[in-house]
């Protein structure tokens, strides 16, 4: 999440737009990154987004989801696209900065062997784009194996400790749900850093890898609840210390995987809070009409009754 | 009947060890039609004897398996290299070695500049030789505050740029928070900028708009003129990106009928899946000519040694730093060697760190099961901290080496104190117990990483001597012979092309390296300063000082 002291300074009249969210997306090789991308752009619901991976082939979209394939570029339907980026990522961002229109959304698939959090970093430098996130795919039953290989243990580890959200994907795979949370402790402890959640078939809400628009005029109900996600909006929240709230939401066991809210401190001021796995920041912001918090967590795990507690009655639950 | 000519010259050093000497040489068709006394080549009838190189030494041309085309994309800018240094049209630039001396070869070249928005760019600044000085935004301002100036290190990884340049980028403002642009007091960058990440956004303001793995016209051409005065006819690109448009320029350029060398791209191996990278080269094979032979994948393993990003085994980096980054995950690697072998596309690898050399290792002898093929050479590249077991590993598996002896020489120090320690610093780079091993091996410059120049290439391997003076390594030293032996039929061998070029005989190309002296007859610390004349290239003739 790019720690901005103000408006950054753009060149070619570009301070007015909103700064592009960018989630990137780690994980060693079969982890399933791909799955994941793809169940994403099938869930787009309107947003376009635009993936940059390393090379074509193998697949990194499936067929039927794609309109037109140029060198570089693939048009996926519902105006998502797919570029593939080389060995120059951030190149591929200026490029994308200048679409017009602009994507919503920029997913970055890291290949397997790289760092997400550098490529994060290096997000943090471009004008026009504000780092939503980094998302870590961890393949359930060889990410062990994985981290004590002589070649490629440190690089799982190193991957590991620079997520924000832990995907443990592939759980359908393992024999019980023992061994389901044998492996989540042993995530959790790698990287205590991090929100763990579990995912069969690349099934993660969008909002989880993208991040969360804010509270909205209507709840947003999901095309299909089976994820095991929940949502809860919070309105009316009293004048409070922003940077106080985002930390509780994200360090505390509200069991919130991502937050975002339009607030007021005591004097008036009006603030935006971002929070995802146990990061957190809170920036001045416009005045919003829609003040409220939104946190999504795993159903039966985001603490309803606490968050109560902290943020007054939920105006809204919904299963996603 | 073609023409048959018959040089003389002072001595002609064959590397044909059936006859390692002659005097006259028979040049028919662009080919040798044999070495050894005038009387011997008349016996091919009517000759004609041409005596311009009586008072020369001939060669084979020297092959250089290991550099990049950008070393003359580069000259188009400034150099502020530690070190003296020939640029393409032989004027050689001195060392700089301060930062006011930076600042006032920088404010020359801004003199000269016409275009007010024109950017200043300057190249191969290395720091570690002035106390790792650094640079500042403030020192690059007395060079112009009103056009961009940049200088990019000799590592390829930092670069130093003015006020102007960062505001242009839209970066001169507080608030970064990124290990690769260090802050001042002020909270503002100090125009020092660390990793390709953060160079690419202001690169385009400070002349490194392009991707520097990409050949361009310009850089195509001053390259092939450092390499007639280096005595080079044969090198490589490892390796470029090679799109369409650039292939074309390519065949177009090396094709002209006064191109002096034969240029070997490797195809880098980023940006296509392994089937379609594979697919994609065995096209471009059938577009190969003489002088421009494609068909070749460079992958790249690991990172630099001295940037802390090779890949080591235990006990890892001397200063503890954590281990490197890998480049390529090793699943990866497996499928392209499994499906390279299969097609017979040729692989080098890039490996400096020894855990990355290891990996080669395992993952082809373990393809090379799957596809037999007893005569692949598939080489590491670098392979600078490779120990005997690697070594004999890879002469049975039927790789080559191509060691980086020159490397030893600039940066032989700083490993010695910082990055490996004194007992692997001194075996790094280690000739001898390569050609004791019995892997077939040439060494190489990395041009630009070190100066294009297999002479320096071949004094470096024989002495083993660092910056700083001292022999490092003297159990790793190599004969004269040994090094020549390895700047043309080494470098050959690993190409494939040792049937076709590096030693003076019949049949093969008539590329010659024109010395003004015997380099088996002179002191070997004097090996690189043996004057270059120039080339013959396929029979054609090429003065350096008609370039």
């Amino acid at each position: 999440m790019g720690h901005r002291a103000g408006r950054p300074y753009f060149p070619g009249g570009r301070a007015l737009k909103a700064d592009i969210p960018v989630a990137v997306i780690g994980g060693y090789l079969g982890a399933g990154k791909t799955t994941m991308v793809n169940h994403l752009l099938r869930h787009a619901a309107g947003r376009r987004i635009a993936i940059l991976v390393n090379e074509f082939g193998d697949l990194p979209i499936d067929e039927d989801l794609i309109e037109a394939e140029g060198e570089d570029m693939i048009a996926i339907s519902g105006g998502c696209i797919c570029c593939s980026f080389g060995s120059d990522l951030t190149a591929a961002l200026i490029k994308l900065s200048e679409l017009t229109p602009p994507p919503d959304h920029v997913v970055i698939e890291a290949s397997g062997v790289a760092m997400p959090g550098t490529v994060a970093l290096s997000i943090s430098i471009l004008p026009g784009f504000a780092l939503s996130g980094v998302v870590v795919l961890a393949d359930g039953e060889r990410v062990q194996a994985q981290a004590e290989d002589d070649y490629i243990g440190d690089t799982i580890v190193r991957q590991l400790s620079d997520a924000d959200v832990i995907v443990h994907s592939k759980t359908d795979l393992q024999p019980n749900e023992r061994a389901i949370e044998a492996v989540e402790s042993w995530l959790q402890a790698m990287a205590p850093q991090a929100k763990i959640v579990p995912t069969v078939r690349g099934r993660v809400p969008p909002d989880i890898i993208l991040g969360l628009t804010g509270p909205t005029a209507k709840p947003q109900a999901s095309p299909h609840a089976d994820a095991g996600y929940e949502s809860l909006a919070f309105r009316e929240i009293p004048p409070c210390v922003p940077e106080d709230l985002a930390r509780k939401l994200a360090t505390s066991s509200y069991g919130v995987i991502r937050a975002k809210g339009f607030l007021r401190d005591a004097e008036g001021n009006s603030w935006v809070i971002q929070t995802v796995g146990r990061r957190f920041e809170a920036q001045r912001g416009q005045k919003s009409e829609l003040d409220g918090v939104v946190c999504i967590g795993r159903r039966g795990d985001l603490q309803a009754a606490a968050l109560h507690g902290l943020l007054g009655p939920a105006v809204s639950s919904s299963h996603i | 009947m073609s023409e048959t000519i018959v040089y003389s010259a002072k001595k002609i050093i064959t590397m044909n060890p059936s006859r390692p000497e002659a005097t006259h040489v028979a040049v028919r068709d662009g080919r040798i039609l044999g070495a050894g006394s005038l009387s011997e080549l008349q016996t091919w009838g009517d000759v004609r004897l041409d005596e311009r190189f009586k008072d020369k030494v001939l060669m084979p041309g020297f092959v250089e398996g290991h550099a990049h085309v950008m070393e003359g994309s580069l000259w188009s800018k400034v150099y502020c290299g530690w070190f003296d240094r020939a640029d393409p049209d032989g004027k050689l630039w001195s060392g700089v070695k301060s930062v006011d001396a930076v600042v006032e070869r920088l404010r020359a070249a801004e003199a000269a500049l016409e275009d007010p928005a024109a950017a200043v760019s300057g190249w191969q600044l290395d720091p570690i030789y002035m106390d790792n000085i650094t640079v500042t935004r403030a020192d690059l301002d007395r060079v112009s505050t009103t056009r961009a100036v940049g200088v990019l290190h000799a590592s390829g990884h930092i670069m130093n740029v003015n006020t102007k340049a960062l505001e242009l980028a839209g970066m001169m403002k507080t608030g970064h928070n990124h290990p690769g642009i260090p802050l001042g007091a002020d909270g503002l960058p100090t125009g020092e900028l660390k990793g390709p990440e953060v160079m690419t956004p202001v690169g385009p303001f400070v002349g490194f708009e392009r991707n520097l793995l990409d050949a361009d016209e310009a850089g195509l051409r001053n390259f092939a003129k450092l390499c007639v005065r280096t005595g080079t006819t044969t090198i490589t690109d490892l390796a470029s990106r090679m799109d369409e448009d650039t292939v074309d320029m390519m065949l177009r350029v090396t094709s002209e009928p006064h191109y002096p060398i034969r240029l070997m791209p490797f195809r880098f191996f980023l940006g296509l899946s392994a089937p379609e990278l594979v697919e994609t080269v065995l096209a471009m094979k059938k577009r190969a000519t003489d002088r421009l032979r494609l068909g070749q994948i460079k992958i790249v393993v690991d990172g630099s040694i001295q940037g802390f990003s090779a890949r080591l085994r235990w006990p890892g980096y001397h200063n503890g730093a954590p281990n490197g980054l890998w480049y390529i995950a090793p699943e990866h690697l497996s499928e392209l060697l499994h499906l390279a072998l299969e097609a017979g596309v040729q692989v080098h690898t890039h490996t400096n760190g020894d855990q990355a050399t290891q990996l080669v290792l395992e993952k082809l002898a373990t393809a090379l099961q799957a596809h037999p093929n007893p005569d692949h050479r598939f080489t590491l590249q670098h392979c600078q901290l490779a120990d005997a077991a690697q070594f004999r590993l890879a002469a049975k598996l039927g790789m080559c080496v191509n060691l980086f002896a020159n490397h030893h020489y600039y940066w032989g120090d700083e490993h010695y104190n910082l990055t490996v320690g004194p007992d692997r610093a001194t075996r790094m780079n280690a000739c001898r117990t390569a050609l004791d091993s019995g892997v077939p091996m040439a060494i190489h410059s990395d041009a630009p990483v070190t100066p294009l120049g297999p002479l320096f290439t071949a004094w470096a391997a024989v002495n083993r001597i660092t910056a700083s003076g001292r022999v490092q390594g003297e159990e790793e030293r190599i004969d004269v012979s040994e090094a020549l032996y390895a700047v043309t039929m080494g470098a050959a061998y690993t190409l494939h092309l040792d049937g076709e070029i590096g030693s003076i005989e019949t049949g093969k190309k008539a590329d010659f390296a024109v010395l003004e002296a015997d380099p088996t007859a002179c002191d070997p610390m004097e090996l690189k300063d043996i004057p270059v004349w120039g080339t013959v290239q396929g029979g054609r003739i090429f003065p350096a000082a008609e370039l």
